[in-house]
């Protein structure tokens, strides 16, 4: 069990904004944590790790990482942080970057072979693509078989067939390591193609906790098909209304009545969705 | 004949050698503090850049001198005159280049991806291990740079020697000094060979670093 309850004061982009978060999490649970940006994500996982000084307490399978009196420093704790620019140690080779963690040589080579690095061990970092990189860095935050892996946006530079894979085998590590994952992220599909608990931050404070399938499914009535864009353009054509809406990597168009073009405007985060129609997939 | 170039190298080689261990810890503490002392730090160390080299020596002497309490005490502990003599050479060059072995270093630790570190810190090491296995050699441009400009710059000291040194021949009489005199003794030919071998030598040094800086740059694709 994972207890956390913190309070930090931060400085965001509009004034103070006070980071106040009470969280409990499983061992072995694997936790999305979402929001907008400058909510606090970074810096909650940032203190998880001892890498910034917060009020509070966190315990960790019954040992204290946190309190009022000390706080265990970032060596003493047992994590494995996978940053968003990956900070790998460009003077050393992929299997070094490893080896640098922990003398385990067949955990190094097994971690390389199940991520698909093994033909690259020699190479230095700065020769590698950002899916490698992503990929080593994952890998030397497993090496020294951490109680929490903390993975900040990991995916979120890499492109759309890139992320699919290594979502993959983020999970296959999870399962495989037994490790319990904190992992801040945006994207909905992975949410929910990784997670078993989504956390939801806003200004500092818990908004909404709970599975990744009753909170991403926007189930508003009956509706059977429902995604959230984008309103890129909003045109008339005779006497109906044409939307252009961006959902994901897809841009779409529909029709709209007078009443419901008159609601929305250029820029808007609109809701989209469907009942009674039979979809078929190709 | 090549004594006072000798001198000067031995001379380089000690300041380099102590500066570096110094330096290091002070360039460490500046680029990771948030301490509101660190400005004055900064100007403390930068100040013998700015300093004329007769203001450094003057002070240099006061301290040393056997008026003055540490001089007093070297004198009668040890029997040590700390003026006009090699060890006063020695830790007048130490202060006069100081800021060439900090700055670099400083600002080559400052350039370094801070999560670089913390992830070294995640993985368990502690601080000096971070520094030397991790921080000291993502930035051997810098490090490179600190050593030869500090070596290169005691090497070219003269103001501050003369006034603390002297010119004592195999003692404090450098390369720098030595050809003060010759000019003033109207020696020109010994001046030229001199003055040639320390431009030959300098330019020698500052290319290696140059062509060093650019071939590592060009490895790491930056």
């Amino acid at each position: 069990m994972i207890d956390i309850k913190i309070q930090k004061e931060l400085l965001g982009a509009s004034g103070t904004l006070k980071l106040d978060v009470e969280l409990q999490i499983k061992e072995g649970e694997f936790l999305a944590l979402s929001g907008t940006s400058g909510s606090g994500k970074t810096t909650l996982l940032r203190i998880i790790a001892g890498l910034e000084k917060a009020e509070g307490e966190i315990e960790v399978a019954q040992k204290s990482w946190l309190n009022a009196k000390t706080a265990l420093s970032p060596q003493k704790r047992s994590i494995g942080f996978v940053f968003q620019e990956y900070a790998l140690f460009d003077n050393m080779t992929v299997l070094q970057n490893l080896l640098f963690v922990a003398k385990d040589k067949t955990l190094a080579l097994r971690l390389l072979e199940l991520t698909e690095l093994t033909e690259l061990q020699k190479r230095y970092p700065k020769t590698l693509s950002g899916g490698q990189k992503q990929r080593l860095s994952l890998c030397r935050a497993l090496m020294q078989k951490p109680k929490i892996l903390l993975l900040d946006e990991p995916l979120s530079a890499l492109d759309p067939s890139i992320r699919a894979k290594l979502q993959t085998q983020i999970l296959k590590l999870h399962k495989e390591f037994g490790t319990t994952t904190i992992m801040v992220s945006h994207d909905p599909s992975e949410i929910y193609k990784l997670a078993s608990r989504v956390v939801v931050l806003e200004n500092g404070k818990i908004i909404k906790d709970g599975k990744p399938k009753e909170l991403l499914l926007k189930q508003n009535g009956s509706q059977k098909f429902s995604f959230s864009g984008e309103l890129l353009e909003l045109k008339k054509v005779d006497i109906i209304y044409v939307a252009v809406i961006a959902i994901g990597q897809q841009i779409v168009e529909v029709v709209l009545s007078k009443e419901e073009a008159s609601r929305h405007k250029i820029g808007d985060s609109v809701t989209i969705s469907t009942k009674a129609f039979t979809p078929t997939l190709s | 004949m090549f004594e006072p170039f000798l001198l000067s190298f031995k001379l380089a080689s000690i300041t380099v050698a102590i500066l570096f261990i110094i330096a290091l810890p002070l360039a460490w503490y500046l680029s990771q503090t948030r301490s509101k002392l660190k400005p004055f730090i900064e100007a403390l160390t930068a100040l013998p850049i700015v300093l004329p080299p007769s203001v450094l020596g003057f002070y240099i002497l006061v301290a040393l001198s056997q008026n003055s309490p540490l001089g007093a005490f070297f004198k009668d502990t040890f029997d040590i005159s700390l003026v006009f003599n090699f060890t006063s050479l020695v830790i007048a060059s130490c202060f006069y280049s100081l800021p060439f072995m900090v700055q670099p270093l400083q600002s080559g630790f400052e350039s370094l991806n801070k999560q670089m570190l913390e992830a070294s810190y995640l993985a368990g090491k502690n601080q000096i291990k971070t520094i030397f296995l991790v921080a000291l050699p993502n930035i051997k441009p810098a490090l490179l740079t600190a050593l030869i400009i500090t070596f290169a710059h005691t090497v070219g000291e003269f103001g501050v020697v003369l006034m603390v040194g002297g010119s004592i021949p195999g003692e404090t009489k450098v390369a720098s000094v030595a050809i003060y005199e010759m000019v003033e003794t109207m020696d020109y030919a010994s001046a030229h060979i001199y003055s040639a071998i320390m431009v030959g030598m300098s330019f020698v040094v500052l290319l290696s670093v140059y062509t060093f800086n650019a071939k590592h740059n060009k490895k790491f694709g930056l």
